[in-house]
């Protein structure tokens, strides 16, 4: 009885000691980067042009634009193929066609962001012989695709069956069934996974050093090279000068606040789900 | 040919229901044999069931009613490994004939289930649903007279009037299951089938989906799966005994429940199964 009592309250405490150790490191970069980035975060930030070596002030106005930009090609890249090709999948659960796109998604998951950059060079890139911001959404999306796709799928398998019944048995086709019913039924928790899949893409540097690669002046347009928060932190960080790092730090911490508000969105919407799936 | 000693009976009754009615059957099942796989649910069924009819199933849990009814607008259709043997005539066409356009089917064989499963929609738009993708309702104004004439049916209006824009998922489950019932009046089928529609319904609600039954009579062709025996011989013309997948008697319903010919029958309707 001791024993068992003993053997418990152990247990409880490592698994205590485990998630400590766990979150140690999100504390330790939290720390860092809001205590570092704060010295240099202030609206010039937010609607300033970068100034020049050795002018202190400036912001990265240029950047964090691009950066919105860069996701949104992404994402309309992305949301389409993906939630379509997840829609594939939980329709045609059992085929081989359905295994074999699900191994690629998984596959495509797993490959390495730089890669991926590189192909897009190859592809979006030495054509035109021009970086470009398309290029670079293209590479965002390309990361983005996979990780839709999976979400969507998975949640459409947990609609119950019942409810496309129901729409059948109206003189619902298959496919009006699906979108009209099963999709948004499955829709918050899509959005959600739509929405991590964009926090997780914002803070890629890989793929866009070889696609947007980056941009000194402030630009929309999507045929020209474009700046974004993180390669220009990664420029600012590897430079010899004192008032780069400072903005560097800045500039991790305005990405860290976009992650932040998008693991919120995502909170808020899944709590929405939940409220859908009472029965 | 197929027909063993035990099924004889049931021709012979089926024999006395048509006699009654000189209208052709609004539903004309032969020899129909299902299958779940590998595992045979239903052994050669044979019943005609006349148009303006309310017609009740009633026999044990698990001896395939839902089953039946469900090869009646081809809901098995999407269940992975089921498969129909025999044939299912709806106003004399063959339903598992391939050029049967199974949408169409379904439109005039509605169909109520005996889980009630509400679209995660509002009250309004659960209604509206068939109504939209049938493209039944010209204006708005129309498309809320409907709804509105459908929820009163399914005696659900009084009840959810002032909260139309609700989700349907925040209604007690009684309350689904009659928005399940409002939702397949509102296209207007030819043929409703209903699985144990009151069996999540307090006796005042019960009484009311009877009431309607007994009105929507004059316009509909109804089938209805009950395990309430008082319910089946109040509402129901004729009756169905099912009893492991087999059909043991089907005629009147006043003679299925004062005179069966069948031991089993009288055992089941005056609650001495065992
Ligand atoms: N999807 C399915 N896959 C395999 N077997 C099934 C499936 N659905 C039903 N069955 C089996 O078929 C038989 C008949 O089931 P059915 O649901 O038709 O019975 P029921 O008469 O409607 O019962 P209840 O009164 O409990 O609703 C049962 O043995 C059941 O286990
Ligand atoms: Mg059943």
């Amino acid at each position: 009885m001791l024993r068992r009592k003993l053997v418990s309250s152990l247990f409880v405490g490592f698994c205590g000691a485990a998630v400590i150790l766990a979150l140690i490191p999100l504390a330790m970069i939290l720390f860092f980067v809001v205590s570092q980035g704060i010295r240099a975060l202030n609206v010039d930030f937010f609607t300033h042009m970068p100034t020049p070596v050795g002018e202190p002030g400036g912001g990265m106005a240029n950047s964090i634009v691009g950066t919105l930009i860069l996701t949104a090609l992404g994402s309309l890249m992305a949301i389409p193929i993906g939630v379509l090709s997840g829609v594939y999948m939980s329709e045609y659960a059992g085929t081989r066609f359905a295994s074999a796109i699900r191994f690629a998604a998984d596959t495509l998951n797993g490959v390495p962001s730089i890669v991926i950059g590189v192909f897009t060079y190859g592809i979006a890139v030495l054509p035109f012989k021009q970086f470009s911001a398309l290029a670079g959404g293209i590479a965002l999306g390309i990361m983005m695709i996979p990780i839709i796709a999976r979400t969507t799928e998975e949640l459409l398998l947990l609609v119950p069956g019942t409810m496309r019944e129901g729409a059948l048995a109206l003189g619902a086709t298959r496919a009006r069934a699906v979108f009209t019913v099963v999709l948004p039924a499955a829709a918050p928790g899509i959005v959600t996974g739509i929405v991590l899949a964009l926090a997780r893409i914002a803070g890629e540097t890989a793929p866009l050093l070889f696609t947007s690669f980056n941009n000194r002046f402030f630009s929309t347009n999507v045929t020209q090279p474009i700046s974004s928060l993180t390669v220009q932190v990664f420029t600012y960080a590897i430079s010899p000068y004192e008032d780069w790092h400072r903005q560097a730090w800045a500039g991790a911490l305005v990405l860290v606040g976009i992650v932040f508000v998008c693991s919120l969105l995502a909170r808020f919407a899944t709590r929405k789900m939940s409220g859908f799936t009472r029965s | 040919m197929l027909l063993t000693a035990t099924l004889s009976p049931t021709v012979s009754v089926a024999a006395d229901a048509k006699a009654t009615h000189a209208e052709p059957p609004k539903i004309d099942v032969s020899h129909v044999n299902f299958y779940y796989g590998a595992h045979r649910v239903l052994h050669d069924i044979s019943l005609q069931i006349q148009p303006n009819q309310v017609t009740a199933f009633i026999g044990p849990s698990g001896c395939g009613k839902s089953t039946f009814l469900r090869s009646l607008n081809r809901m098995n259709d999407i269940v992975p490994g089921a498969r129909v043997e025999g044939r299912v005539l709806v106003d004399g066409a063959d339903i598992y004939a391939p050029s049967v356009d199974v949408v169409a089917l379904r439109r005039k064989v509605g169909m109520v289930f005996q889980k009630s499963n509400p679209f995660p929609k509002s009250i309004f738009e659960n209604v509206a649903y068939g109504l939209r993708i049938n493209r039944m309702t010209g204006s708005k104004d129309e498309l809320r007279g409907r709804v509105e004439a459908s929820l009163k049916s399914a005696a659900l209006w009084d009840e959810v009037k002032d909260r139309l824009h609700a989700s349907a998922l925040a209604l007690s489950g009684g309350q689904q299951q009659r928005l399940c019932i409002a939702r397949a009046l509102a296209i207007e089928p030819e043929i409703l089938l209903m699985d144990e529609p009151a069996s999540a319904l307090d006796p005042i609600a019960t009484q009311r989906i009877e009431e309607l039954i007994y009105q929507l009579k004059s316009r509909y062709t109804i089938v209805i799966v009950t395990h309430n025996m008082q319910q089946a011989a109040r509402v129901s013309d004729t009756t169905a005994f099912f009893w492991l997948g087999k059909l043991v008697e089907y005629g009147r319903t006043d003679r299925i429940f004062t005179a069966p010919t069948e031991k089993l029958t009288e055992d089941y309707v005056t609650g001495r199964f065992g």
